[in-house]
Formats: structure tokens, C-alpha cells, sequence
């Protein structure tokens, strides 16, 4: 054979081995720095204890106000996204399973839904929370991190539902079940586990985003108690801890980033886990 | 029995239906609110001198995009000259070379990557990013910067469109038949004259969609950019510089938008054209990825 075909054949084959090896060395780069910065002022204070009076000036208290008001909105937000999303994903894959056509656009429908930014979602979640005459309210922000996480719940579960073999939908079938009885009896149980990837990974989205939040669900050091009430949420904690010029609240910045990284990295693990009998992986 | 089993397939079908209606409509619904939002605007400027003045100035009413244009665009160009590179080459990798273990290394890292939120980017663009531009990369080109920069704003935004666009890159690799390169290779191509020339030439139009919605997501992303761009209002060709792109303008101003007579139609309007310029490159791109898994 031809030497120089040799030669770019080793050439391009190892560029293109260190792009794939850079990848992992980058998650490690970015994961490690985040716990190295922040596993020093990361204290039982600052999970158990809401801001005190002086936090913000390195004064005593934690973050538990955005951490349960991320917890708050992301569950809020997840539970109405199983309400719309299951149903509409399961429609999808049993009524219209023969309309290839139909399929074909509400899947790509929802594929551009998916690539819609989150702050032109804060925007519209704000100018809907103005016509209800909300304010910056835990509602806002659950309906607005609902608006953003449902057509990624409905396209996991959608690519789970798609996969199972279509005997068992006939099947089901031919023993006299309708074809709603079939969507939440067989489908459902059959891409359960399929099911709950979708709803972790729209949990995980939820709680790791801010640009929607920023408008809607405001910031307090209070721990929310009623709808109606404005809530922290992490990144938004980090964000505003980052932008302090006082070195001990953007320490704990680092803190509230660590946080939220291992949040993060445990609803990943948590939702390979479920995932691994299934080998097609989702467009994120 | 029979009776409460109609009742609920009547009760769920609706449900159903309904919830995916009101799916879809959502869109609409969020391009019409923002645009009504957005109109009283356009009683005092024509749209050409909103998106093509860079006089910005929310008190005297005077609204001009452009430079919050460029820098949107200038930052997601920048981050896609980075990131297309890495992509194209470890698909390729992933798809043609690796070994079977690798690849299951691999797909939890992408999924991890994908999932972390923008915020943790950000800070990690602070901590490293912006440091190393100030002190490495900017005396290296002779120049001065803040660190906070177009340049710092395109590097954060390529590692955080690397696994979205990466997991398009496989998929359209996959689709690719294997016998095609097998044939190639029997015809005596080397592996990698193979992948030159029958899997890219094949997967061509799924390669320059996955581009097109890496740019789209690039376009629209937030809040790492916006801790790390630096804000300023200028246009200015100079990747050391600040800039300000769409997204952090919206979001640096939701607070006093409410005070400035027409500040709010505005940001409603950037938060408008964002919409529009990103629904249109996905509906397109996406309408190649649907023709090309066709064929």
C-alpha cells in the first residue's frame, strides 16, 4: 500500500482519538476544579441553615433556601410535565402508530420545541405571570420550568416507547383491549424504566436551570411556604454569591457549585442506571 | 364494569389528546405573547432601526440591537469554530475506530457533560477561562484583556455545545450502512479513505444539520455566557474585548425594565427575535435530519 495513505490514515486517527480522549479529560477538568474550588467552605452550616442576617457579608447561615426552593420548582415542574408529557408521549407511539406522516411532524415539532432557549421561556413565563397578576412566585417558576422541561420528557420517553417491538402492541390488541388500555397498560409497564429516565432527566434540567427562573421565581432568603411566595433557587444562589466582591460569600459560591454538581452528577448515574437496557442514547 | 371502562377511555383519550394540543401550541403561544409585548415599540422605531442603529440608550428611548446582535453572533461563531473541530473528529472516532469498551466509557461522559447546568460552566469559565485569556492568552497575541471576553464567552459556549452536538454526530454516523464502508474497504481504501470519503460524503447533510442546531443552541445559551462575556455595549471586532450578546441583555435587565417607559417591549422583542432566529434554524436543520433518516 501506498505510504502517504499510511501516514494520514495514522494522522487523522490519532486526532481523532485525542478529540474523544480531550472529552473525558474535560468533564474530569471541569468536575475536579468545581470540588476543588468548593469542598474547602463546604460545611453541615451551609446545607441545614438558611442565610442569617450577615450572610451576605461572610456572616453565618447556608444556602437550604435554595436548595429547597430548586427542590420545590424542579418537582413542581416534573409533576406537571408526567401530567402533559406521559399521555401526549404515549398518544404518540399507540394512537397514531399508524399515521407515520402525523408521527413524523410532532416529532420534529417537539424536536424544535427541545431546542428553544430557556430565557425566551423566562421571558414569556414573565409576561404570562404579568397577565395572571402573579408576581415572582414559586408558580411562576414551577409553570415556567414546566413549559421548558416537557418536550424533553415527552421525546425520552417517545424514543423508549418507539423502540418496543410493535407484536406486542397487536398482541395486546387482538385480546380486545382498546387502544387506551394498551397505551397505559402494556406500553406504559412495558417502558417503565424508559419512563423514569425521562422524568430524571427533565428533574435534572429543571433543577440546573436558571435563565427561567431568573424572571419568574425571584430570590428571597426565606424558605417558601405558599405558592404565592418567591423562592432561591441554586444556580441563581451561585450566580449572585459569584458576583460579591467579598471573598468568603464567593467561597461559598464554589460551595453552592459543588452542591449542585454532585446533585447533578447522582440524577445522571441514577438515570443510566435505568437506562442501560436501552442502547439508543437521546439528543440532549 | 363495561360502563366505568368507557368513561375512563373517554376520561384518558381526552387527556391525552388534550395534553398533546396543548404541547404543541405552546410556540405559537409564546411567539404571539412577545410579540404583543413587543409592539409599542415599533410606534416610535421601523424595525430597520431597531436591528440596524447600535445607539442604546433605555431613557431616552432610544433602542438599537446591533450591537447585541453581533456580539450573539460573533460569540456563537467563535464557540463553533471550536467546537466543530472536536465534534466531527471524536463522531468519527467514536463511530468508526473505537473499541467497544470505549464507547461505553464514553456515553455516559457525553450524557454527563450534556447534563450539567450552564451556571457550574460559568463558574468554571471564571475560575479558568478568563484567568488564562488575562494572563496567557492575551499577552501571547500581544494585546491587553479584561479576561472577561467575546473570546472567554466562545470558548465556555464550544465545551457546552460539544456533547449536543457530538450526540447528533453519532446518530447520523450510525445511520450510515456498514457494508457502504466495507465496500470501500474491500476496494482496497485504507480506514481512514473510507471514512473520508463514503462516511462523511454519506452522512453530509446530517453533519451540517447537527452544526446548524449546535449553533442554534449556542445562539440562545444564557447564563455562562453572560457571567463570562462581560457586558459591555460595543461593537467591536476584538475577541480580547467585552461584548453583550441577546441572552444577557434580557437577562441583565429584567429588574429595571419595569421602570423606564418601553424598556420592557425591548427585552420582550430581543426575547422575540432569539425566538425566531432559533426556531427557524432548528425547523430547517431538523427538516434535513428528517429526510436524510428517510432515505
Amino acid at each position: 500500500m501506498n505510504r502517504r495513505k499510511i501516514i494520514e490514515q495514522n494522522i487523522f486517527r490519532t486526532l481523532c482519538g485525542i478529540a474523544s480522549y480531550s472529552l473525558i479529560f474535560m468533564l474530569g477538568f471541569i468536575i475536579l476544579i468545581i470540588f476543588y474550588k468548593g469542598v474547602g467552605s463546604l460545611s453541615l452550616e451551609m446545607v441545614t441553615k438558611p442565610p442569617s442576617g450577615g450572610y451576605y457579608f461572610g456572616g453565618d447561615g447556608g444556602i437550604l433556601n435554595a436548595i429547597i426552593g430548586s427542590l420545590y420548582i424542579a418537582i413542581g415542574a416534573t409533576l406537571i410535565a408526567i401530567i402533559f408529557g406521559m399521555p401526549a408521549a404515549l398518544y404518540i407511539n399507540v394512537h397514531l402508530v399508524k399515521r407515520k406522516k402525523l408521527q413524523n411532524a410532532i416529532r420534529y415539532f417537539l424536536d424544535a420545541l427541545w431546542g428553544i432557549p430557556s430565557i425566551v421561556y423566562g421571558a414569556f413565563g414573565f409576561t404570562l405571570m404579568l397577565a395572571m397578576g402573579l408576581g415572582a412566585s414559586l408558580l411562576a417558576g414551577i409553570i415556567t420550568v414546566a413549559l421548558l422541561i416537557t418536550p424533553i420528557m415527552i421525546r425520552t420517553f417517545d424514543e423508549v416507547l418507539s423502540a418496543i417491538p410493535m407484536g406486542l402492541h397487536e398482541a395486546s390488541l387482538a385480546l380486545g383491549s382498546t387502544n387506551t388500555q394498551t397505551a397505559f397498560r402494556v406500553m406504559l409497564k412495558q417502558g417503565f424504566s424508559g419512563f423514569i429516565t425521562a422524568v430524571l432527566l427533565a428533574f435534572g434540567r429543571g433543577i440546573g436551570d436558571a435563565a427561567s427562573v431568573l424572571f419568574t421565581a425571584g430570590y428571597t432568603d426565606l424558605i417558601p411556604r405558599n405558592l404565592d411566595e418567591p423562592a432561591a433557587t441554586l444556580p441563581l444562589a451561585i450566580f449572585f454569591q459569584l458576583s460579591s466582591p467579598i471573598p468568603e460569600v464567593q467561597e461559598r459560591a464554589y460551595a453552592a457549585a459543588t452542591i449542585l454538581t454532585i446533585i447533578i452528577l447522582i440524577i445522571s448515574l441514577t438515570a443510566r442506571t435505568f437506562s442501560r437496557k436501552f442502547t439508543r442514547t437521546s439528543i440532549k | 364494569m363495561l360502563k366505568t371502562g368507557t368513561v375512563w377511555k373517554q376520561l384518558s383519550s381526552g387527556w391525552m389528546v388534550s395534553s398533546l394540543t396543548v404541547i404543541l401550541s405552546i410556540p405559537f403561544l409564546i411567539g404571539v405573547a412577545l410579540l404583543i409585548k413587543s409592539t409599542p415599540l415599533f410606534s416610535s422605531q421601523s424595525l430597520w432601526q431597531l436591528i440596524g442603529t447600535s445607539e442604546w440608550a433605555p431613557s431616552e428611548g432610544r433602542f438599537g440591537f446591533l450591537p447585541f446582535i453581533f456580539s450573539s453572533f460573533y460569540v456563537t461563531i467563535l464557540s463553533f469554530l471550536f467546537a466543530a473541530p472536536v465534534c466531527l473528529l471524536s463522531a468519527i472516532y467514536l463511530t468508526q475506530f473505537a473499541s467497544p469498551r470505549l464507547s461505553t466509557i464514553m456515553h455516559p461522559v457525553i450524557d454527563i457533560l450534556a447534563g450539567i447546568p450552564s451556571v457550574i460552566y460559568g463558574v468554571w469559565g471564571i475560575l479558568i477561562i478568563v484567568p488564562f485569556i488575562s494572563q496567557v492568552a492575551a499577552p501571547l497575541f500581544g494585546t491587553t484583556s479584561p479576561g472577561y471576553s467575546i473570546l472567554a464567552g466562545g470558548i465556555v459556549l464550544a465545551v457546552m455545545c460539544i456533547p449536543y452536538m457530538l450526540n447528533m454526530l453519532i446518530e447520523t454516523f450510525r445511520t450510515v450502512p456498514v457494508g457502504l464502508r466495507e465496500a470501500a474497504l474491500s476496494l482496497g481504501a485504507t480506514g481512514w479513505e473510507s471514512v473520508k470519503h463514503v462516511v462523511i460524503r454519506k452522512s453530509i447533510s446530517g453533519i451540517i444539520s447537527s452544526f446548524g442546531l449546535g449553533l442554534a443552541k449556542a445562539f440562545g445559551e444564557t447564563l455562562a455566557v453572560m457571567m463570562v462575556v462581560g457586558n459591555m455595549v460595543r461593537l467591536d471586532a476584538n475577541p480580547f474585548q467585552a461584548g453583550y450578546p441577546l441572552p444577557a441583555l434580557i437577562a441583565n435587565n429584567y429588574g429595571e425594565m419595569l421602570s423606564i417607559p418601553r424598556y420592557d417591549s425591548a427585552l420582550m422583542f430581543a426575547a422575540f427575535l432569539l425566538l425566531v432566529i432559533i426556531l427557524i434554524i432548528n425547523l430547517v436543520f431538523r427538516y434535513f435530519i428528517y429526510k436524510a433518516q428517510k432515505v
